[in-house]
């Protein structure tokens, strides 16, 4: 018997959200990057999707998630196999590998960014990591992204500064390939979720946070979204999820991935 | 065949120009102390190939990098590399960049003596438009384009590891080897860091010689380094210098690079590990937990 909690944070409001991206994965690889993502593929994980599998963020595939965080000195961890990076490529072309990232930049065919701000390619206003793993787990399987900071810098207007992963854009489909290939799943903000079940693949409102508006949403995105006559209200996190969370987290990390780490419900919070 | 080396001979086989892959990954076990040997040398104008970390950062900021191969460059818990971020930002460096598994497969294909490798990797992306060396081609089974990623064919690797034997049996100990054989395979000569030197008989332990990942006659020369890849980890041994790195970062608001080799670079690697608290402090460096 699931209970709705009535006192959550936003962190875990969105890490309950963010789950439901792997429900119906069946047994693939989630990698969830960053401590909400990561809590996102551990509940998912501990729950709805038991045969999802999951690394140690470092060399081993693990028949239970990790806790996050510096754990006891008795702590075994359950390995199931060797996972290097080398092979987590092995992984990523199969297809069998479903990744939850935040990228900088968004734009409304789904394309993200990950290397590059401003300025010129040669020379860019802002350099950051670079295009990392994001061309080829965004053409090899299904990705989701989390925004912890949803606005129009994120959600850019234009195209992003520098293309990291393929999205939905029809100007540059490779050769012999269809949209429908390309596979972005949701996307989980501070605000809202959405995905990319619009008209030819248009971003989508699919939920929106308990106290945020339609409007907000919209002053917050760059480009239009596909707004559905009526948008529901995103499910609270359950006493179960919530206490599975705090398991998996124990050293409450996820309170400081949001600014300001505000409660999960902001009705009548006034912003 | 003895093969050890110093580290000073290793730099004096490389020359201006070449292109030089650099094993580990990010902060992690990558051959700092042969860096540090480039740093002291006058090598320069290198094309550099490296899952990149402070190696990337110092060996720009030094001013020694022509032009880079990278797919990122990040000390992990310092997410954004300051001495990358610099020369990208002042326009200096020539770059390739491109996707991680892009980085494998051209390691595989000069390995394994191919053109390239076709891969759908990069399709679609600024990683196309970008690399105009990088061509697309059309398959013979199939009615798709495919990337056709070049051989990343090295002048030299340089490779850190935990153990190795004076004929270059190379044993990485940690949980993972990253790159490190492809490095090896890909590169015409490649020299190998280790933190211990060992007998030939070490190896006779199956166990032992399971974590060995490429053939002896892959490695060129070997230089017996304790604490050779500090900062970075060189895990089951050590883990990376968090204040170190935090130090280094810093450096590139205040000071610049000058004002942390003239702080820690030293003459020597024995004057750098004095500088940085001896050779017992790298060792007890706690490792990561991620």
């Amino acid at each position: 018997m699931s209970n709705t909690a009535t006192g959550y944070t936003l962190a875990e409001l969105c890490i309950a959200a963010a789950a439901e991206a792997f429900r119906h994965d069946g047994e693939v690889l989630a990698t969830g990057i960053g401590v909400i993502p990561r809590l996102a593929a551990s509940l998912a994980m501990k729950t709805f999707n038991q045969d999802l599998m999951m690394t140690d963020s470092e060399a081993f595939l693990l028949s239970e998630p990790n806790p996050l965080g510096a754990r006891g000195a008795d702590f075994v961890q359950a390995n199931e196999t060797w996972m290097g990076f080398s092979r987590i490529f092995d992984n990523v072309w199969s297809g069998r590998r479903h990744a939850m990232l935040g990228p900088t930049q968004i734009d409304r065919f789904g394309q993200s960014n990950t290397s590059a701000l401003g300025g010129t390619y040669q020379q860019p206003k802002v350099m950051m990591l670079g295009a990392r793993g994001f061309p080829g787990n965004s053409i090899s399987h299904p990705n989701s992204f989390f925004v912890p900071g949803h606005n129009p810098k994120v959600f850019v207007e234009g195209e992003c500064d520098f293309v990291s992963s393929i999205g939905y854009n029809p100007a540059r489909l490779p050769k012999g390939h269809k949209l429908d290939d390309v596979d972005i799943r949701l996307i989980v903000t501070d605000l809202c979720v959405m995905d990319f079940g619009g008209a030819d693949h248009r971003m989508r409102l699919v939920s929106l946070h308990p106290g945020i508006s339609v409007d907000q949403v919209r002053e917050n995105t760059g480009f239009e979204l596909e707004i559905p006559a009526a948008v529901p209200v995103t499910t609270a996190p359950t006493v179960e999820q919530l206490a599975i969370i705090a398991a998996m987290d124990p050293h409450n990390q996820r309170a400081h991935q949001i600014k300001d780490n505000p409660p999960g419900d902001r009705t009548g919070a006034g912003s | 065949m003895d093969k050890q080396m110093s580290a000073a001979q290793v730099v004096a086989e490389l020359r201006d120009g070449m292109t030089i892959g650099i094993g580990g990954w990010g902060p992690r076990r990558k051959p700092m102390a042969l860096v540090r040997e480039i740093l002291r040398s006058g090598l320069k104008d290198l094309t550099v190939v490296s899952y990149g970390g402070a190696d990337v950062g110092m060996l720009c900021a030094a001013g020694r990098v022509k032009k880079l191969v990278f797919a990122f460059v990040s000390l992990d818990f310092i997410p954004l590399e300051p001495y990358f971020r610099a020369a990208r930002q002042g326009g200096e460096l020539e770059v390739m960049e491109i996707d991680e598994g892009m980085l494998l497969l051209g390691l595989r294909a000069a390995a394994w003596g191919v053109p390239f490798i076709p891969t759908e990797v990069g399709l679609g992306t600024d990683i196309v438009t970008r690399n105009p060396d990088i061509k697309l081609v059309d398959s013979p089974y199939d009615d798709k384009e495919w990337v056709a990623m070049p051989a990343l064919k090295l002048d030299a690797a340089l490779i850190h590891v935990d153990r190795a034997d004076a004929r270059g049996v190379c044993q990485i100990a940690g949980p993972d080897h990253y790159m490190d054989d492809w490095y090896a395979r890909a590169a015409s000569k490649t020299y190998v860091s280790c933190d211990e030197l060992v007998s030939t008989d070490f190896f006779r332990d199956p166990d032992q010689a399971r974590q060995v990942f490429w053939e002896r006659a892959a490695t060129t020369g070997v230089v017996h380094i304790p604490g050779g890849a500090h900062p970075t980890s060189c895990s089951p041994q050590y883990g990376f210098d968090v204040p170190h790195f935090k130090a280094y970062a810093a450096s590139a608001k205040e000071g610049g690079i000058q004002a942390y080799l003239d702080q820690y670079l030293g003459a020597s690697e024995q004057e750098y590990q004095q500088r940085v608290g001896g050779l017992d402090a790298i060792r007890s460096i706690a490792l990561p937990t991620y």
